[in-house]
């Protein structure tokens, strides 16, 4: 198996529990304790009512894809093995988060529903992809 | 208060970028013969600039900077700083430089950009957030977030490629009469433009900015020194700035940007209507860019961007003229520097120097700088009198 050369994650002690979730192949976002809102990426208070109460909760892994490219010519020799679907994803619940969709780049819409999957891309890392539901 | 006719550009000075920069040139060289040039069209000298905005070079960063480079150039400003927001800092410098004269901290202050760019791997961005939560998706440089906004305009607007390409032919087309320009020998059709290279879908590559090296300076003065000056002052009527994200995938929107609230602060400030500007420059790293800023910034209705680049000619002598530099898309992308392109075109013409790509009788001209992926945006109108 080749080496991955890709850049990986560097979880900071802030969104440690993010990364470890997706280890453990699950969605987890922050919600505020205050105002209920769901966060990403992990921060250290709500950025819409600075609470620092905010809890881990499980989410659905459902969404929609709010916008796409397909990356032909990549900006970096270790993502120039084969085009891919750069996207950002509107999770059901309300944040935006970008990722790549594992699905033939013909195949993809704009508004077009995703569930998540999780991708062990080495033995410690895993990244938090989607598929066409 | 308002920054209205509070200070005027004097003098512009410019370089011509080039493609893969000679050996041994580093952005403090270029930024010493653009002082020198900028001060000799001014008609100034080095011991009347009492202030100075520098923005950092992405090849050559340091810390302290804004003291070290005026210890270089010898120059004692009374007034100094770092602008750092991206694409936006030239423009940003304008109206900074207008404040703290308007404050009377200063008279004259030297605005400056160089930069060193070249062709190959992008570097992973050094923000943590994009570091983290970006580079391992492969968003990494400004080509993806681009492609995605131009993407989401499609779906939303039924914007095509045919008319976001038409911006990059009618800006060749003022090229053509640039010196100056990397990209000015050739003029391009629509056909060209879709038939170049697919990069990032929707994005072919006449669409999106080359890398490139170079630089511009330009002097805002006190209205005491303008008035005396040698070129014919070109007077700040406006300004407005805003951002609401860093990241474009956080942003409230793909499509809506914050240039709408920059502009209409800047025009609010200049009491003018837009049917009175006579030419714009709206930062360009992608023709999306163009297309957004033109409907953020109230020059056509939301999403009416695509047909109202079509029914206008954009070139210098047509009836919309817009980047008469050719853009950054043919003048050609000096790293930082090349938001300052815009700004010294917009100057340059209503100065009257636009020499064979003139426009006639520009008086209004309305100047945006755009940072990172539709995220810091200033807007400035100018006015020659």
């Amino acid at each position: 198996m080749s080496e991955y050369t890709k850049p990986l994650p560097r979880p900071s002690e802030t969104s440690r529990p993010f990364w470890e979730a997706a280890k453990r192949h699950q969605l987890q976002l922050q919600q505020c304790g205050g105002c209920k809102a769901y966060i990403y990426y992990p921060r250290d208070r709500c950025p819409q009512c600075l609470s620092e109460k905010l809890n881990w909760k499980p989410v659905c892994g459902k969404g929609k894809v709010y916008s796409y490219t397909v990356v032909r010519r990549a900006a970096t020799r270790s993502f120039s093995d084969k085009p891919y679907v750069l996207a950002i994803v509107e999770l059901d619940e309300g944040p935006r988060m970008t990722t790549n969709i594992e699905a033939a780049p013909e195949s993809i819409k704009i508004g077009m529903p995703v569930n998540v999957w999780f991708d062990d891309v080495t033995p410690e890392k895993t990244l938090v992809k989607f598929k066409p539901a | 208060m308002s920054l209205r006719d509070k200070a005027a550009a004097i003098g512009i000075a410019e370089l011509k970028p080039w493609k893969e920069p000679p050996p041994g040139v580093t952005p403090l060289k270029l930024m010493f013969q653009l002082t020198a040039d900028v001060l000799a069209d001014a008609g100034l000298e080095k011991k009347d600039l009492d202030g100075l905005l520098v923005g950092m070079p992405f090849a050559d960063p340091g810390v302290i900077y804004p003291a070290s480079l005026a210890e270089v150039l010898g120059i004692n400003p009374r007034m100094l700083n770092i602008v750092d927001i991206g694409g936006a800092s030239a423009a940003g410098m304008i109206w900074r430089a207008a404040a703290a004269i308007d404050a009377g901290m200063c008279n004259a202050v030297l605005c400056i950009v160089a930069d060193l760019n070249k062709m190959g791997d992008q570097k992973v961005p050094v923000v943590s957030v994009q570091r983290e939560f970006e580079a391992p998706y492969g968003n990494i440089g400004a080509n993806c977030g681009y492609a995605m906004i131009a993407h989401r305009h499609m779906y939303e607007y039924g914007t095509t490629p045919q008319q976001m390409a038409k911006i990059a032919v009618d800006q060749r087309k003022s090229a053509m009469k640039n010196p100056l320009a990397t990209f000015g020998d050739k003029l391009i059709t629509i056909d060209d433009v879709l038939n170049s290279r697919m990069i990032v879908d929707p994005l072919h590559l006449f669409e999106i900015v080359s890398p490139c090296s170079g630089g511009s300076a330009v002097i805002v003065a006190s209205p005491e020194i303008a008035k005396r000056a040698k070129n014919a002052p070109v007077w700040l009527r406006g300004a407005g700035e805003y951002s609401n994200h860093a990241t474009i995938t956080y942003a409230p929107s793909l499509t809506d940007s914050p240039i709408k609230t920059a502009a209409d602060a800047a025009f609010k400030m200049a009491g003018v209507d837009r049917k009175e500007i006579n030419l714009v420059c709206p930062y360009d790293c992608y023709t999306i860019t163009v297309l957004v800023s033109l409907e953020d910034a109230g020059f056509c209705k939301k999403g009416q961007g695509g047909p109202f680049v079509m029914e206008h000619d954009l070139s210098y002598a047509g009836d919309f003229p817009c980047n008469t530099h050719g853009g950054q898309l043919s003048f050609g992308q000096p790293g930082l520097g090349g938001g300052m392109s815009h700004v010294t075109e917009g100057i340059r013409q209503l100065m009257g120097r636009g020499e064979g790509r003139q426009v006639k009788n520009a008086s209004l001209a309305w100047v945006n700088g755009n940072g990172g992926i539709m995220s810091e945006q200033t807007s400035l109108i100018f006015e020659r009198r």
